[in-house]
């Protein structure tokens, strides 16, 4: 299966909002993009999903004109992100992984700032920005530099939508910031997407790969899967097991011991397992693994087939490539 | 001093002017506990975390750390402990082999005693072809495990983990997570913070801080059920977020 082909090919009609071909990009010896395919539709919320080192920045400093591909071409918006670079920026906006604004520039001095650039006004743009600038508001006179993570997060997003972009690129928005703002990010962007909005995100956290229509899993410069969450998740090709049994570090190095073990790692509060061989059925496995972890002296055992996610995906594609 | 707990903080408390930032918090660590700590930013994490290590005097309440008080005998605790941070742990421009030496001097460790346990370290994590490497030269997954083994260098009793895996993959994050479970397994107390709520699963126990107060603490399936809730996650912004239903 070659998923970048099908999103080529499903990109070249007039609903994509970006079509990225055979992207390479080296720094020195370093391969950063080794050649990246695909298409993202108009409107869509679409999601990289990848650990640093994987190539996301790369990609979006390309698709946001900011940087020059070694081969390969982009189009945004119908518009090459090399030749047309100048009526592209306009209409492109671009969050940047670290935080970029300006530290000692108040709140509503940052968001000026970057209407200026593009030539507008906070005031004309205001509706765009309402709905996350409002909880800015009370902070207008504060120092961006004294902001809290999360209010970084929302001042930055704002700047980057002030000039009224109709594609958004956020590169690990909600790294390092705690689990509540990173849950109110997304549904600042789920209602940006509602409005019509292409949202190209990057993130290293596999669990938000859910918040996305679609997703392309990246590391070492490459796509290892790009489909719909749930797609990729059922794209897993074995009976995947929860075991739990007692002490985890234990009955995980047990398991390990085990010659029929494929794969054995920590997932939540369990353990997932896979086995390696294709002729046993899910129940034999199941009866087997409870059986030989009771043997091995574990009790309150307990072994039950479990739906895969796409970190289980993930994991099992990087074994892969 | 083996015996009892590895943490116990009673009413522990920290002011900043009006401001409380931690607001008495009573706790217990066991010795060879993996134990989280989790609260959202600004809930007042940092601040414990710098008056359980003997880097912040409280305003109230007390505690001791590996046996020591954290008013009178803060320099005592910080023999005993280990600490790593993914913001700051190794000297990226020394070698790998300069970075195990440095932290073994800083802890008094004799030379040859240093050479041994850097050299037992390389075998262990399969990095000896890597000791002569600026430690900026490794992938983020082999700084992050050599800066744990790095924080265990002069055997402390507990130690301290600050957002130790941020941003590498999920296979890299695992590895790490057994070097923890390795390490509480050799009678090593771990204290770890994380965003990753999957993580806090992980963990023997954990605590999840809102405005200053510790507002839940057990076993992460203990918690779930008290709670009705699917995940730790979702306890989690529960607690941060009371008013708001579920998602």
């Amino acid at each position: 299966m070659t998923p970048d082909r099908d999103a080529v090919a499903r990109g070249s009609n007039d609903a994509a909002a970006i079509v990225a071909d055979g992207l390479e990009k080296k720094f020195e010896a370093t391969v950063a993009l080794a050649g990246v395919s695909f298409a993202v539709r108009r409107s869509e919320l679409f999601g990289f999903i990848g650990p640093d080192g994987a190539g996301k920045t790369t990609l979006f400093r390309i698709l946001a004109t900011l940087m020059v591909p070694d081969r390969g071409r982009a189009r945004v918006l119908g518009l090459d992100v090399v030749s047309d670079l100048w009526k592209l920026r306009t209409r492109v906006g671009y969050m940047p992984g670290r935080f970029s604004l300006y530290p000692d520039l108040s709140v509503a001095e940052n968001l000026q700032f970057f209407a200026a650039v593009f030539g507008t006004t906070v005031e004309r743009e205001y509706a765009q920005i309402a709905p996350i600038y409002s909880q800015l508001e009370p902070f207008r006179d504060r120092r961006a530099g004294a902001l809290s993570g999360g209010m970084k997060q929302k001042l930055a997003l704002c700047c980057a939508l002030v000039h009224r972009p109709e594609v958004l690129f956020l590169d690990e928005p909600t790294t390092g910031v705690d689990a509540v703002s990173r849950r109110e990010f997304w549904e600042l962007l789920g209602r940006l997407k509602a409005a019509g909005l292409t949202i190209v995100v990057s993130t290293p956290y596999m669990d938000e790969a859910n918040r996305c229509d679609r997703v392309a899993l990246i590391q070492r410069g490459r796509l290892l899967a790009l489909d719909t969450p749930d797609a990729i998740a059922r794209g897993f090709d074995r009976p995947l097991f929860a075991v739990h049994a007692g002490n985890r570090y234990q009955s995980l190095l047990a398991l390990r011991r085990r010659p029929h073990t494929h794969q054995v790692y920590p997932f939540g509060e369990s353990l997932h397992y896979t086995d390696s061989r294709s002729d046993a059925t899910p129940d034999q496995i199941q009866r087997e693994l409870a059986d030989y972890l009771r043997g091995e002296g574990f009790d309150a055992v307990n072994v039950a087939l479990t739906d895969p996610t796409v970190e289980d995906t993930f994991m099992a594609r990087m074994g892969d490539a | 001093m083996t015996s009892g707990p590895a943490i116990e903080a009673a009413d522990l408390t920290r002011t900043f002017g009006a401001f409380v930032a931690v607001d008495h918090i009573t706790f217990d660590v066991k010795p060879g506990e993996v134990f989280g700590f989790l609260g959202a930013n600004g809930a007042g994490k940092t601040t414990a975390i710098r008056m359980l290590t003997g880097l912040l005097a409280p305003t109230g309440g007390t505690a001791r750390v590996a046996g020591h008080d954290v008013y009178t005998e803060s320099e005592a605790i910080k023999r005993d402990i280990g600490y790593m941070s993914q913001r700051f742990s190794l000297y990226e421009d020394l070698t790998v082999w300069e970075n195990i030496r440095l932290y073994g001097g800083i802890y008094d460790l004799p030379p040859k005693e240093i050479r041994k346990r850097a050299e037992a370290m390389l075998a262990r994590l399969g990095l000896e072809h890597a000791r002569s490497q600026p430690v900026r030269l490794l992938p983020l997954g082999w700084r992050q495990k050599l800066a744990l083994s790095v924080a265990l260098v002069h055997r402390p009793r507990i130690v301290f983990l600050d957002e130790p895996t941020s941003g590498v993959d999920p296979v890299t994050r695992r590895q790490f997570w057994e070097l923890i479970y390795e390490t509480a397994a050799g009678g090593t107390t771990v204290l770890v913070t994380t965003h990753y709520m999957d993580e806090a699963e992980y963990c023997d126990r954990i605590s999840i801080m809102v405005a200053g107060r510790i507002g839940a603490m057990g076993a992460p399936g203990a918690l779930k059920k008290d709670f009705s809730v699917p995940s730790i996650d979702e306890l989690f912004v529960r607690m941060a977020r009371p008013t708001e239903a579920r998602s």
